[in-house]
């Protein structure tokens, strides 16, 4: 009767082996240290394939959008905005044609305001572009009324 | 700062390491071949705030490409607008995280308002784009108890949504704050350098999107990159260097006053 | 379309430059959570006074503190199930615990502990275990409780009924092992919960080696505290029982009961007061380091100490939670009325404490140049501002009484002479 004592310990290492075989069916294979140390290493492998696959939304190649759409495409070249990709504007082209068959064009005053309201910061390129008061410089109106996007030089007025 | 030397010490040891552990072959490494392609890959950022505008479309696209639900207050990357005055004060604000840019002068200061700077007062102001850092040793990673965020072995740091508690612990190890809880899949969520794109050979949305090339993304380790070439030869800062995180994000232009 | 929400963003109002993924993400129950561990660990260092430094006069108390800090034990975890945005996997602390992360260290630690005080506990109440599972199994048609109550007790004996002199001497030698083992584990599991916050680099206000001392310190106040409290409330109620019906089955007097009360109250406020110096000094140096030091942070960490949080701090914490009972247990002729009083407010300055630190670290930004408000969530409008709210800490505050109402029935604190 003398070992008694050790009787809950026995129970305790019962658990723990529970745990450590549970452990075992729980925890994913690759899990483990992959990479040049545990610290910041140790995680499930199978996870940056998982990353790698994440869906790819915009292409940022004009060059995609030029085949169907060249006489746009050729007046952009021609402008200053051509620094602009197309899918900054039109949004991400993902499958488009097939998927999605239409891409919505945002028209708002916003998207040209992102450049072109004036900032006088000196440090930046800001004070470069050519801006306006948007509280000023006709508020109710969308700029692609007298604008065109496509060739946006005051000359191309519409 | 990385000097050549640096670098030709960093590529010798690059090649060195899988030479010598391949010597030490255990059932655990057969199971995964990939540990011994030899990595030739660390991905490195560029941020040149002085041809940053403030449009912010590095930030839609961002939102766009990476999930991140666009119209809630939390961002992968994000861009500041610092503004001094004559009198010496700083301002600074990222509305949105500039998500629609910077269309107005008045400085967003939460709370307390918006404050009018006119004109004549600004003595010095500039924007500053933000982004994860990919720290060569990130805290965040440091501090996750289950192995669910990790540094991939070309140096970027992803998140296990499937291993995540969400116990925000790297949220609060991050000195930078790019980490948040994302709305949908309620783990914590950071910027990747668009890890599904520059494995495809593709660029970051963030620097495709940037029409004034003020962002760019290369390989340290290959020498011909142009990335490596303005790290190697301009003058370049990082963020926060006293963390010692050693973050991977160079910035050229950078002023004290960022925060 | 509808608005989909940020996690933090319905508490957090935010005040000139902050980064825009900054948010209060560490709430009330980070607040809850090491002020309960602190409960446990301190509710078990007072009942290792007496089973290891043999102070006879806590006898009564040190039983008592030990089937408490079990009751709190499963509490200590609660806080973080509710605050874990994907509480489901918890879990996975336990099966892929990463050791550089301090919280990692918890799944161990807190096992470990758990495991030590029921072995202790078993030691203590085997011999009750054995009599009472001995007298129901002779005893003929037993009711349906009984029978469970046989189950159980038959069961948790473990199949050793040795209560010869000679094995209970043995069980005291362990009960006193085990509580010895049991002190620096029982400051272990607190330690680290001060070292998870001290070790965050990225933030100004908790880095600091003197977090996890410091947070040792309190604990064990706040648990001597919330103890003596405790003991009060049971034995009030046991002296309205005794009152009523005569005799009762404690054999004891109201009179009695109120002399033991008191004596054990005075003794052990002593060792209130001293950990309570001990908490304070540490405090107060970590405060007069940073202000003398004054590195980078110092500014905006001045704008919160003396600014934003001066009522939080100094008021509420030092002022009401500190000098006040500090005073009140220093003057002569301590009575119980008094003691409740000190006791409360020194776990509610406790509590001020672990809230100064967790919110107050998070209310200034990582620009060092905006500040973020926590709104406690009050009215919970869903599970989330439930969870990190109000009635969350509330829930979290009740069940360690739930849960030692429930272990009394198998473990009974006050025995009187049959256990050690």
């Amino acid at each position: 009767m003398k070992n008694y004592v050790f009787r809950p310990l026995y129970v305790i290492i019962g658990l723990v082996i529970a745990v450590l075989i549970f452990r075992e069916f729980y925890v994913p294979k690759d899990f483990g240290t992959h990479g040049e140390s545990y610290m910041y290493g140790w995680h499930r492998k199978g996870n940056e394939e998982e990353w790698k696959a994440f869906k790819v939304k915009y292409r940022f190649d004009n060059e995609y959008c030029k085949d169907c759409h060249s006489d746009k495409y050729e007046s952009l070249m021609q402008a200053p905005h051509a620094i602009i990709k197309c899918e900054n504007c039109h949004g991400p082209a993902l499958d488009h044609p097939s998927d999605p068959p239409k891409l919505v064009v945002d028209k708002g005053r916003g998207l040209c305001l992102r450049c072109h309201s004036s900032l006088p910061y000196p440090q930046s390129d800001r004070i470069n572009i050519r801006g306006i008061d948007p509280d000023k410089h006709n508020p109710d109106m969308e700029c692609s009324m007298c604008h065109n996007p496509h060739k946006p030089s005051l000359e191309g007025l519409k | 700062m990385i000097t050549r030397r640096d670098l030709i010490k960093v590529s010798i040891a690059g090649a060195a390491v899988p030479l010598a552990s391949a010597k030490i072959i255990s059932a655990a490494d057969t199971l995964f071949p990939e540990r011994f392609e030899k990595q030739n890959i660390r991905w490195v950022f560029i941020v040149d705030t002085k041809k940053c505008v403030g449009c912010g479309m590095c930030v839609k696209a961002c939102k766009d490409e990476n999930e991140v639900p666009y119209d809630a207050n939390i961002t992968r990357t994000w861009v500041e607008r610092y503004v001094l005055t004559k009198d010496g004060q700083v301002f600074a604000d990222s509305p949105k995280g500039a998500r629609d840019g910077f269309t107005g002068k008045k400085i967003d200061r939460g709370e307390k308002g918006f404050h009018d700077i006119k004109d004549e007062e600004i003595q010095k102001a500039f924007f500053v784009p933000k982004l994860c850092n990919q720290c060569e040793s990130p805290p965040c990673v440091q501090v996750c108890p289950v192995g669910a965020t990790y540094k991939t072995e070309d140096g970027v740091v992803l998140v296990d949504r499937k291993w995540c508690i969400g116990c925000g612990y790297c949220i609060m190890a991050c000195p930078y704050g790019v980490r948040f809880f994302h709305p949908v899949h309620r783990v914590a969520e950071k910027c990747n350098f668009c890890y599904h794109r520059i494995t495809k050979g593709m660029k970051t949305a963030c620097v495709e999107a940037c029409p004034f090339d003020a962002r760019m993304i290369g390989n340290i380790k290959d020498p011909d990159d142009p990335v490596t070439k303005i790290i190697q030869n301009e003058r370049i800062a990082v963020l926060k260097e006293e963390y010692g995180t050693n973050p991977q994000v160079y910035y050229l232009g950078m002023s004290k006053e960022v925060r | 379309m509808i608005p989909i929400e940020v996690h933090g963003e319905a508490w957090t109002l935010k005040e000139l430059f902050t980064y825009p993924n900054e948010y209060i993400y560490w709430t009330i129950q980070i607040v809850m959570y090491p002020f309960m561990t602190g409960l446990v660990a301190g509710a078990f260092v007072l009942s290792s006074l007496y089973h290891v430094f043999g102070i006879k006069q806590l006898k009564d108390m040190a039983r008592f503190a030990l089937v408490f800090s079990f009751a709190l034990l499963p509490v200590a975890p609660l806080p973080l199930l509710f605050h874990l945005q994907q509480a489901q996997r918890n879990i996975n602390v336990f099966m892929t615990p990463h050791f550089t992360s301090a919280i990692a260290a918890f799944g161990l630690v807190f096992a470990t502990y758990g495991a030590l005080v029921a072995y202790e506990i078993w030691f203590v109440y085997r011999e009750h275990l054995v009599k009472t599972a001995l007298s129901l199994r002779d005893k003929a048609d037993k009711t349906m409780s009984e029978n469970v109550r046989y189950f159980v007790n038959n069961f948790l004996t473990f199949g050793a009924y040795d209560i010869s002199e000679e094995a209970i001497a043995r069980d005291e030698k362990s009960v006193k092992l085990l509580a010895s083992i049991g002190i620096p584990i029982a400051c272990f599991l607190h330690g680290y919960a001060g070292f998870i916050f001290g070790s965050v680099k990225a933030n100004a206000l908790w880095m600091t080696p003197l977090m996890p001392v410091i947070f040792i310190m309190s604990a064990i106040v706040s648990g001597v505290a919330l103890c003596m409290l405790t003991y009060i409330i049971v034995m009030e109620l046991r002296k309205l029982l005794a009152d009523r019906k005569k005799p009762s089955r404690f054999h004891v007097t109201p009179d009695d009961l109120k002399s033991a009360e008191i004596n054990e109250i005075k003794l052990t406020s002593r060792y209130l007061l001293l950990f309570m110096i001990f908490a304070i000094s540490l405090e107060l140096l970590d405060l007069i380091f940073r202000g003398y030091t004054a590195v980078k942070s110092w500014d905006i960490l001045r704008s919160v100490i003396y600014g934003k949080d001066f009522a939080n701090i100094f008021i509420l914490q030092y002022l009401i939670g500190n000098l006040l009972p500090f005073a009140m247990f220093l003057l002569p002729g301590l009575t119980i009325r008094r003691t409740v009083i000190g006791t409360l407010l020194v776990l509610f300055g406790v509590f001020m404490m672990r809230w100064n630190v967790v919110i107050g670290g998070q209310s200034f930004s990582l620009t060092f140049a905006g500040y973020m408000h926590y709104v406690l969530p009050v009215i919970p409008h869903n599970m989330e501002t439930y969870k990190e709210g109000v009635f969350g800490a509330l829930t979290v505050m009740a069940t360690p009484y739930v849960l030692f109402w429930l272990l009394n029935k198998i473990f009974p604190v006050f025995i009187g002479e049959t256990s050690h």
